[in-house]
């Protein structure tokens, strides 16, 4: 049975997680910051350990397979070279006639700013989906910036520390972004709201969609823009079914993400 | 129990939210990932003091949520009430057996997350839960229930191999020895 001194410790461990709850969001998020300090040392090592195991098995590949392997990639670097040079050509032609047509509507894109991030933690509970990468503060980061693969938009940076963050996957209903529908005539505007359920990250919803007259499985689905917290154009993936009306008056469907986001190893940071 | 063997729980506790954070093999192959702190709390209210138990919670529970997208402090009272219920009954628990653990174990595997969670939905969070959490509550479950089994084996393997142990004194004394004869 339990004594005084056992209920004297419970009182304890209660106050201190009641004083913790009750701190202002800032001063939580600083402290988990603080916490998740602690950890640094660990990623670091974990982070130092699988570049070694990743040289060990560079040192033991063929050198003639390592010599058809950047034959392809010197092939390859070349056609992405020209299309940049295409996309750039076509991104100024762009800006031309944005300026003959003195297009003020929206602020004009320009060249996206990209940064390499390589993810070193997921999230330990089951009901969140979120990441860790190895980019912090130190390295310009900032709440709210785009995360992407090059397959299409993953999330967006949630909590900043000094040389860590956390990404708020896209189907967090921490992480909402705007999409649009491309269907042959207008594009039907929504909400990517959250995911369909924690074992199945490859499915989202997109809701408050007003018209689905347009909408049929397998359009593509990119970021609209609106709001601006995210830049438009991103793909997000495909809508998996016929829309349907849900009891509000608005239509939502599922969208099949392009990302995999169960096989994160490197992203990519838009930044601003 | 001494004080080098609970430096061990507490350093075996940070050690597994960082593994729950970067090793996901577990996650792939079942869809949950295991929570190593109700195992290390049934260890230690079986073998430690309400103090150690306390501690224990504390800096498991805030390094868990620290690295999660929890509140700060959700998980701490959860894995401390859990504790502190098996300790309150520990003269009663056949704590040898192999049985008695792996249920204990995943009792505590099943009731924190449920905690946390009621924790979290009354402050207005809104975590992904659907039909999908039972299936990752039974996994959970079992697989807290073997890393207890797993905890009692490989601490108490440590506090064998790490402190001494006082020799168990047999009743028998030879100043003591009654020599019998003939005469």
């Amino acid at each position: 049975m339990l004594k005084k001194p056992h209920y004297i410790a419970f009182g304890l461990v209660g106050l201190v997680t009641l004083i913790v709850l009750s701190l202002p969001q800032h001063t939580a998020g600083q402290i988990k910051l603080a916490i998740g300090g602690l950890f640094l040392p660990l990623f670091g090592l974990s982070k130092s350990s699988q570049q070694l195991i990743r040289e060990a098995g560079n040192a033991v590949v063929p050198r003639s397979e390592l010599i058809r392997q950047n034959g392809v990639l010197h092939q390859s670097n070349e056609v992405y070279r020209l299309r940049a040079m295409q996309a750039e050509a076509v991104f100024r032609e762009n800006e031309h006639l944005r300026q003959l047509l003195s297009w003020r509507q929206g602020t004009p894109q320009s060249l996206w700013n990209l940064k390499l991030a390589r993810v070193v933690g997921q999230d330990p509970a089951n009901w969140w989906h979120t990441i860790q990468i190895d980019l912090g503060s130190r390295d310009g980061m900032q709440t709210n910036l785009t995360v992407l693969v090059p397959e299409g938009f993953v999330g967006r940076i949630s909590a900043v520390g000094l040389t860590t963050s956390q990404v708020a996957l896209i189907g967090n209903p921490n992480c909402k972004v705007s999409a649009i529908v491309a269907s042959d005539k207008t594009g039907e505007i929504g909400v990517i709201t959250g995911g369909t359920g924690p074992l199945d990250s490859s499915l989202v919803t997109l809701s408050y969609l007003s018209n689905t007259n347009n909408l049929k499985p397998g359009q593509i689905v990119r970021t609209s823009g609106e709001g601006g917290l995210t830049r438009g154009g991103i793909a997000i993936g495909q809508t998996a079914e016929n829309a349907r009306t849900v009891e509000l008056g608005y239509a939502e469907v599922r969208v099949k993400l392009s990302a995999n986001l169960n096989s994160l190893e490197e992203v990519w940071v838009l930044m601003p | 129990m001494n004080l080098l063997n609970s430096i061990l729980i507490i350093l075996a506790s940070l050690i597994g939210v960082y593994m729950e954070c970067t090793f996901n093999g577990f996650r792939h192959l079942f869809g949950a990932q295991l929570d190593v702190l109700p195992p290390l709390m049934v260890y230690a209210a079986l073998r430690t003091n309400p103090a150690i138990m306390a501690i224990l919670a504390v800096t498991g529970g805030l390094c868990f949520d620290s690295l999660s997208a929890n509140l700060l402090g959700v998980s701490t009272l959860p894995l401390y009430l859990v504790s502190l219920a098996v300790y309150s009954r520990r003269g009663l628990i056949l704590q040898e057996q192999f049985y008695a653990r792996f249920v204990l174990g995943a009792a505590a595997s099943a009731i924190v997350p449920v905690l946390s969670l009621l924790l979290l939905l009354s402050t207005r969070q809104s975590p992904i839960i659907g039909w999908g959490s039972l299936w990752q509550w039974v996994v959970m479950g079992v697989g807290g229930g073997l890393m207890t089994v797993a905890c009692f084996w490989i601490f108490d393997w440590l506090n064998g191999a790490l402190n001494y142990h006082p020799v168990a004194q047999s009743s028998f004394r030879q100043d003591r020895e009654i020599a019998r004869g003939r005469n």
